[in-house]
């Protein structure tokens, strides 16, 4: 037994931890504790305020900041529902559709948006919309954002599908179910952690991206991380430090839910441990 | 009893029958908006460019030409190998593959090290680690850029504690592109091998530490044979985005660290641009991010075959 211990553990490996941590959260951190620097220089500590948290909800680029926020969260919301609703359609048919002929190119056509470098998709797009002279703007966003959540939402969906034994919709056929009520009384809900959890990705996906974004956007219309590139290219100034903060920390508050969400819907967690 | 479970899963088709009318969104959205666009690229690589961005509908393979030739400004000089466009790819190459190294050499010690705590604990780790990875890619590129800035808090506190003298100039170099990669996909890395290592029976260490081996010779003759697989799998989840990045050399590294995302990028901003190279740019780096995954996935169908 003391020996097993010894085995396992390698001299070096805790440090190695640690310091990939500290690279993971400092850069956050720093970025965090400037947000609240009362001072106009970046460079210089001038004692602890709100002020640049009051500058982006009533400064001058406050009602540019509110247009770009309230851009980026009606695309996620939108992009979040329409991807689960057509993941959750598509792992239905994956995993319960049994063995058939185009499966394997089915799950490519699925994970293609993840596979495509984000760059190339990015410029595909905004040609393709151009030739079909599809306007660029909030909807040729939306509709982007769709097609790239699409395998983010499928993932947790369908990995959760897949723990579920197929006797409980059988059953509900038995009993003179249709399949369509099978789904919505029995699976569903069955499936409901893994979905959740595919809307919740989608959401952040949606509202991380930039490349893609910036691309086809189009002029007049921003998103928080466009506007917020538009502003870094002249400096990183204080208010976009904490406009930084407040997104990462919205990031972190939603990974931290689905976190516990997963955990508390996980079958056989406790059996696991 | 488990295994049996997991047959009787693995052939339910209640949802047989309405397989396609489920699959029909998935073919429209992705079909029309992601294939489709693709497609038009491969097309569009083999056109003549228009002069004001664009491209007229005539066959040509001179987006491709341009790529590896010179040929002087008229185009009838004898060609010669242009190496600008060559040596940008292969710095794009080694830039990843240095991002992909640097996220081994700390991922896999944190991946072993999570994977061999108590269950209990495990989660809270793994947790700690992907966090980062959920906040906005862009606000960590600038978080990072804000950090290592000549002036900025690093190079602050390092005066500050005595360790130099002057700034280092970290900002616009290789390795700042290189750690802003490492920062922007190191749960990429992690995540698989922690997985590999989780499964790992540690039997296996006992039985070569009986038989006198040591640790580091258990590590690098025993668990990293076996664990191999997840390594492979983290080492192309990080090799693959990195090639294609766009934020962090365009960020944290400077004019002399022009990279393909930066390339296909301004063939298409403007005016300037010319649509058809950007075009066969953008299709040369699908192409190697697909055999990339190509020899991932055939390496995967062979281990599983030889696992049944």
């Amino acid at each position: 037994m003391r020996q097993r211990i010894n085995i396992k553990r390698y001299p070096g490996f805790l440090p190695v931890t640690i310091l990939c941590l500290v690279v993971l959260y400092a850069p956050l951190l720093v970025v965090m504790v400037y947000s609240f620097n009362d001072s106009l220089s970046i460079t210089r500590w001038g004692g602890f305020s709100f002020r640049w948290y009051m500058e982006i909800f009533t400064g001058p680029e406050s009602a540019k900041f509110k247009d770009a926020a309230w851009n980026s969260l009606t695309i996620a919301l939108s992009a979040a529902v329409a991807s689960t609703i057509i993941a959750t359609a598509a792992a239905v048919a994956m995993v319960r559709g049994g063995a058939f002929k185009g499966k394997a190119l089915n799950l490519a056509l699925i994970s293609m948006p993840i596979m495509v470098p984000e760059i190339v998709t990015a410029v595909a797009t905004l040609v393709f919309f151009s030739a079909i002279g599809f306007t660029l703007g909030y909807l040729s966003i939306l509709v982007a954002h769709i097609v790239f959540c699409i395998p983010f939402a499928y993932l947790p969906i369908a990995a959760r599908l897949q723990g579920i034994d197929g006797s409980y919709e059988e059953a509900a056929q038995d009993l003179y179910a249709s399949r369509f009520q099978a789904f919505l009384r029995v699976l569903m809900p069955l499936m409901a952690p893994g979905i959740l959890a595919g809307f919740l990705l989608a959401f952040i996906i949606s509202l991380d991206d930039f490349i893609i974004t910036n691309f086809i956007k189009g002029a007049g219309i921003e998103t928080l991380p466009t506007a917020i590139f538009g502003a870094v290219k002249q400096g990183i100034k204080p208010d976009i430090m904490a406009l930084s903060t407040i997104m990462l920390s919205v990031s972190i508050l939603i990974v931290t839910l689905s976190y516990f969400i997963s955990r508390y819907g996980r079958p056989g967690t406790k059996a696991e441990a | 009893m488990a295994g049996e479970l997991a047959s009787t899963r693995a052939v339910s088709r209640t949802f047989a029958p309405v397989r396609t009318p489920l699959l029909i969104p998935t073919w429209v959205i992705i079909g029309f908006f992601l294939v489709a666009p693709v497609l038009m690229m491969l097309a569009y690589s083999f056109l003549t460019k228009e002069f004001r961005g664009g491209v007229i509908w005539e066959f040509s393979l001179a987006a491709y030409d341009q790529f590896i030739f010179d040929r002087g400004l008229f185009g009838d000089e004898p060609p010669q190998i242009e190496w600008t466009y060559i040596v940008i790819f292969v710095r794009s190459i080694i830039q990843a593959a240095v991002a992909t190294l640097l996220c081994l050499i700390i991922g896999f010690p944190t991946a072993y090290f999570i994977a061999t705590r108590s269950p209990a604990t495990r989660s809270m780790w793994l947790f700690l680690v992907t966090v980062p990875y959920w906040v906005n890619l862009l606000i960590r590129t600038v978080s990072m850029k804000f950090l290592i800035r000549d002036n900025g808090p690093l190079n602050e506190a390092l005066m500050g504690l005595g360790v130099i003298g002057e700034p280092i100039a970290l900002i616009n170099t290789d390795f700042a592109v290189q750690l802003g990669l490492f920062y922007s996909y190191l749960p990429f890395m992690v995540l698989p091998i922690y997985a590999s290592v989780e499964r790992y029976d540690f039997a296996l260490s006992e039985a070569a530490a009986d038989l006198y081996a040591n640790r580091w010779t258990i590590l690098y003759k025993v668990i990293l044979p076996i664990v191999w697989p997840g390594i492979v799998a983290g080492c192309i989840l990080v090799f693959v985005p990195s090639l294609g990045a766009f934020l962090a050399p365009d960020l944290l590294g400077g004019a002399k660290n022009f990279l393909i995302g930066s390339l296909i990028e301004e063939q298409f901003k403007g005016n300037a641009g010319n649509w058809p190279f950007g075009a066969a740019a953008s299709m040369i780096l699908l192409s190697l991010v697909l055999i990339a995954l190509f020899i991932y996935a055939r390496r995967q169908a062979r281990r599983s075959a030889q696992a049944a």
